[in-house]
């Protein structure tokens, strides 16, 4: 009798402990690999000092002042790359989700893997191969110009054109999949039922298949603002002096200045800019319709 | 929804021409290529559906009723055939330029938009006023007793309330004919039935068309005007409910709708209408039947007209001797199933009234009867 009070107890306890316990390695993963680097990054970018001397820590707000007084230019720059990349991912990558999920048919799956297909290249390697085929007098340029059909100073590289395409090119994936994911558990009925209330193809589009998307167009956007934006890769091959992100600066500040506040300050700054940006953006498109319709 | 009614329908009133049926098919034929081979989802079918009938199509799956439904909205277009909405050939029409509306099976109501916006959707297409608007919609949401739930996105409300959702976004329009695929499926059996009632109702008070597509029999029968039993692409059988439930043409139609008992025999001899057809090894009866002398015919009776009695019955009544094997209690009702002579069975339901004769215990020996008209020979 007692012993079954005991066991019983036992058993109650530990099912009132089993969720906890079944969530601790996850909340220690967190702590580990993000709430300690943020702390520390934090912590970082209030401090003085050099990596010779060692760093203290003076609560010097300064770090963030000069940072934004000396980078002001590549943090903006970085947001519009990143933001005209989005624009484009959106453009290209909504009707490509689109055709995949309502045509794609028995084939939808291959047509995802050769979507997928350009993953299986490194990220760097893909861009450098860029910038060799599209370098002044490379396979494409040259053989056009060595035909006439190109001035001969004409060049694609060095340029923000060239930093936006590869962003874009680079993070397209991002953008297709969360899209592609909505449209494809979309019910087909509500875009008949568009079609049998009086609405044409462009109507039925716009004010039914396109609003219950959003919510992949949203976490598309999200995937790729925030690495776009913090890139330096694409900006570094495929750009010049005057494309510069904030990114490349970051890595430079860290890796080749070692002025860790300086380059903690900045990554402070464009991590608060782009969760401006990203809450805004939500803001705007309806933070509840975006979650109802992604919680069905 | 006295206003319901009196409302000018100019849309309908343009196209009624007098005697024009609401929806003629005619002719029409489907054929899908699936998997590389023809599936001939239906097969000439003729059909006339009058201005503010309740005409329901009734089939198993398959049959090819849904198929008929959607070349009707224009969601399919026929291999072959015309279908005339009043009278106007609209067979290669859009959907969207079609005068029907159509209720989903699954609500397909836009999850994104209130149950306002979902309602005047159609009429904004059609870019109505928007007091208009606001005056139809309130009209059509108290058509449907869901005044109040304006604001409110379909996804909070219930099975039964996203379903009047779907009634009243399509009956807004005041099409000139509305089609129902299977509207209640989903819905639990109560609320199935108090919606049969209420679409009934609802189609009084408009009267507008209605094509209802169901595998349901006792939806059909309890809501229709008329019914086309559907099977293998083809109407079986197109008629009333009675005459449908009471002369099934067909073995399918026979069996699809209610329970009915099947009776192998040979014609023994006749006089006028009534034959007179030997069971092998159970007896012989009296049934309706044109069948010339030494045809074999299959009997069709339907249980609640067949009598069960302990001693033989009087009479001109036909009859058998038979076995019971089986009693199933049902409350209202019991159900008798009988073994005859020939080793085939026959379904027997009696209503347990109060002065019914008392019932039979399984192994009992009983007499089954039943009026010679009430047995009639199916063809094939």
């Amino acid at each position: 009798m007692t012993m079954a009070a005991t066991r019983e107890g036992k058993r109650g306890r530990t099912a009132r402990l089993a969720p906890y316990a079944l969530v601790l390695p996850g909340w220690l993963w967190l702590a580990l690999f993000f709430v300690a680097p943020i702390a520390s990054v934090i912590s970082m970018s209030l401090m003085t000092g050099g990596l010779a001397a060692g760093y203290t820590f003076t609560f010097e707000i300064g770090n963030y002042a000069r940072a934004v007084e000396l980078y002001w230019e590549q943090i903006l720059r970085s947001l519009l790359y990143g933001g005209l990349a989005t624009l484009l991912c959106v453009a290209i990558g909504y009707p490509v989700a689109y055709w995949i999920a309502f045509k794609g048919g028995a084939y939808k799956s291959t047509y995802l893997l050769l979507v997928l297909l350009p993953f299986f290249v490194s990220f760097v390697l893909r861009t450098i191969s860029w910038g060799f085929i599209l370098s002044d007098n490379g396979v494409v340029l040259g053989t056009l110009k060595s035909l006439g059909l190109l001035p001969g100073d004409f060049g694609v590289l060095n340029s923000a054109t060239a930093v936006v395409f590869g962003l874009a090119y680079n993070f397209l994936p991002f953008m297709v999949l969360p899209i592609y994911a909505v449209l494809e558990r979309m019910d087909h009925g509500v875009v008949e039922a568009a079609h049998d209330l009086y609405a044409g193809r462009v109507q039925a589009f716009v004010r039914v298949v396109l609003p219950m998307s959003l919510p992949g167009v949203f976490a598309g956007v999200i995937m790729v603002f925030i690495p776009t934006s913090a890139d330096y890769v694409n900006a570094t091959v495929l750009g010049g002096a005057d494309n510069t992100m904030i990114g490349k600066v970051i890595q430079t500040q860290y890796l080749v200045n070692n002025a860790y506040p300086l380059a903690a300050a900045i990554t402070f700054i464009l991590m608060a800019a782009l969760l401006i940006g990203i809450f805004s953006y939500a803001k705007a498109l309806g933070t509840e319709q975006v979650m109802e319709v992604q919680a069905r | 929804m006295a206003t319901a009614t009196e409302e000018p329908r100019t849309r309908h009133d343009a196209g009624a021409r007098a005697g024009t049926p609401a929806i003629s098919l005619e002719q029409i034929s489907k054929a899908y290529r699936s998997g590389g081979e023809d599936v001939q989802a239906v097969r000439g079918i003729d059909l006339r559906i009058e201005q503010g009938e309740f005409f329901s199509l009734l089939g198993p799956s398959g049959c090819g009723k849904t198929t008929t439904m959607r070349m009707v909205a224009g969601f399919e277009s026929p291999t072959s055939g015309t279908v005339r909405l009043h009278g106007d050939d609209v067979t290669g029409v859009a959907p969207h330029r079609r005068d029907v509306n159509m209720v989903f099976q699954s609500y397909a109501l836009f999850p994104h938009m209130t149950v306002f916006d979902n309602v005047a959707f159609g009429l904004r297409r059609k870019r109505e006023a928007s007091g208009e608007i606001r005056r139809k919609v309130a009209e059509a949401l108290e058509l449907v007793e869901l005044n109040g739930r304006e604001r409110t996105k379909p996804g909070r409300l219930s099975g039964g309330q996203q379903q009047r959702v779907a009634l009243a976004r399509a009956l807004v329009n005041r099409p000139s004919a509305l089609l129902l695929d299977e509207p209640l499926g989903a819905l639990d059996l109560k609320l199935r039935q108090a919606m049969q009632m209420e679409l009934k109702r609802i189609q009084r008070d408009v009267g507008i068309t209605f094509v209802y597509v169901t595998h349901d029999q006792g939806e059909a029968l309890t809501m229709s005007d008329r019914i086309a039993v559907m099977n293998g692409g083809r109407v079986e059988q197109l008629g009333t409910p009675a005459e449908v439930y009471e002369r099934p043409a067909t073995r399918f139609t026979a069996g699809f709708i209610g329970t009915s008992n099947l009776l192998s025999g040979t014609v023994a001899g006749r006089s006028g209408e009534v034959a007179t057809v030997r069971i092998e090894g159970a007896g012989e009866v009296r049934a309706s039947c044109d069948a010339p002398a030494g045809a074999r015919v299959d009997l069709t009776v339907r249980p609640e007209k067949i009598a069960m009695e302990a001693e033989e019955p009087a009479g001109d009544r036909a009859r058998l001797a038979g076995t019971v094997t089986e009693v199933v209690y049902l409350g209202s009702a019991t159900h008798y199933t009988v073994r005859l002579g020939d080793g085939s069975e026959v379904v027997v339901f009696r209503q347990n009234a109060s002065d019914a004769a008392s019932a039979a215990e399984r192994g009992e020996t009983v007499w089954v009867s039943w009026r010679p008209e009430h047995a009639y020979a199916l063809p094939g």
